[in-house]
């Protein structure tokens, strides 16, 4: 099947999109335009790098520590996804360092919305090489037109990276159960959004999530 | 600066990498995988709800929602991913420039 590729640079372009509003805000935040690279090349979490460089804008060098922290808890996530795809990918020795790079929202949706497991690992390796390779290009590009760009908010890139997350998760919406899973976590996020700080909304959904799928198991 | 932004990387990634280090015993079970497929689902729509209905953690509905509608819309119609966002990036800038 020849559908997996298109699908995962669709995504790729997609992700860049709003990979140019990062690298924008990267460097009106005070970082040098290398800086904001290695943040997409070593880092490559959007939501853990936009944490990173609305903490460093508001709070400066006195924040870092803030910032470091902010990331490192947005990238909780990851590591489920990683375990998730570790017995799929079965990477052996210092090859998981490859596979690690590249588990992100992108990567683990297109792959756990596959029907066979090399379809799975097809899907990974072709949405992660090529969400790498868009995000890095399109990061490049913002962080050298800077706040040029002006306010990301006005080209709709907020709405894009909702879209995104929507588009993602659709191909699992047609099965009721995890329709029912989806809406609980998101009324779960939103309900605790104001009460505990940022980057925990997410993980109470995804604990609800959890949660569910283990007792109506029972 | 510099450091900072390579310590905070190899922060994320510490996450990333921990989970390929888990024995494959615990994690190859059907149990386990069950209900790591509905921890993506359960984390990507709780980011559609930050995303989405959120401002500096308070809930917010604006040019965000009707965005989102047309992207379920395509969606539906089974619209290429780049075609989807593009369309939701674009009707919700339209929509910020008139109002």
């Amino acid at each position: 099947m020849n559908r997996i590729p298109v699908v995962a640079v669709s995504i790729g372009m997609a992700t860049g999109i709003y990979a140019v509003s990062f690298g924008a805000l990267g460097v009106t935040a005070g970082l040098s335009i290398l800086e904001t690279m290695l943040l997409s090349l070593l880092m490559f979490s959007g939501a853990s790098q936009f944490a990173f460089v609305g903490v460093v804008a508001t709070g400066g060098m006195a924040a870092i520590p803030t910032a470091i922290a902010s990331a490192w808890l947005l990238g909780v996530r990851n590591g489920f996804y990683a375990l998730r795809m570790a017995p799929v990918l079965g990477m052996p020795g210092v090859t998981k360092l490859l596979s690690a790079q590249l588990t992100i929202d992108e990567s683990t949706a297109v792959a756990t919305s596959q029907a066979t497991q090399s379809d799975e690992r097809r899907g990974f390796w072709w949405t992660g090489i090529s969400v790498f390779v868009f995000w890095n290009l399109t990061t490049l590009a913002g962080a050298v037109l800077g706040d040029r760009i002006g306010d990301p908010a006005n080209y709709g890139l907020d709405s894009a990276a909702a879209a995104a997350f929507l588009g993602l998760v659709w191909p699992r919406l047609s099965s009721s159960k995890f329709k029912l899973i989806g809406l609980a976590a998101f009324i779960a996020a939103l309900a605790t959004t104001s009460i505990v700080p940022a980057g925990i909304p997410v993980l109470l959904g995804a604990l609800v999530a959890a949660l569910i799928q283990y007792w109506g198991k029972k | 600066m510099t450091l900072a932004v390579i310590a905070a990387s190899l922060a994320v990634f510490s996450w990333k990498f921990l989970g390929y280090l888990v024995p494959e015993k615990y994690v190859s079970n059907p149990r386990f995988r069950e209900i790591a497929d509905a921890i993506t689902v359960g984390l990507l729509s709780s980011l559609i709800a930050i995303q989405g209905f959120t401002n500096d953690s308070v809930v917010t509905v604006d040019s965000r929602l009707p965005a989102l509608i047309l992207a379920a819309g395509l969606l539906y119609l089974r619209m290429p991913f780049i075609v989807v966002i593009a369309s939701a990036a674009a009707f919700s800038a339209l929509i910020r420039m008139f109002f």
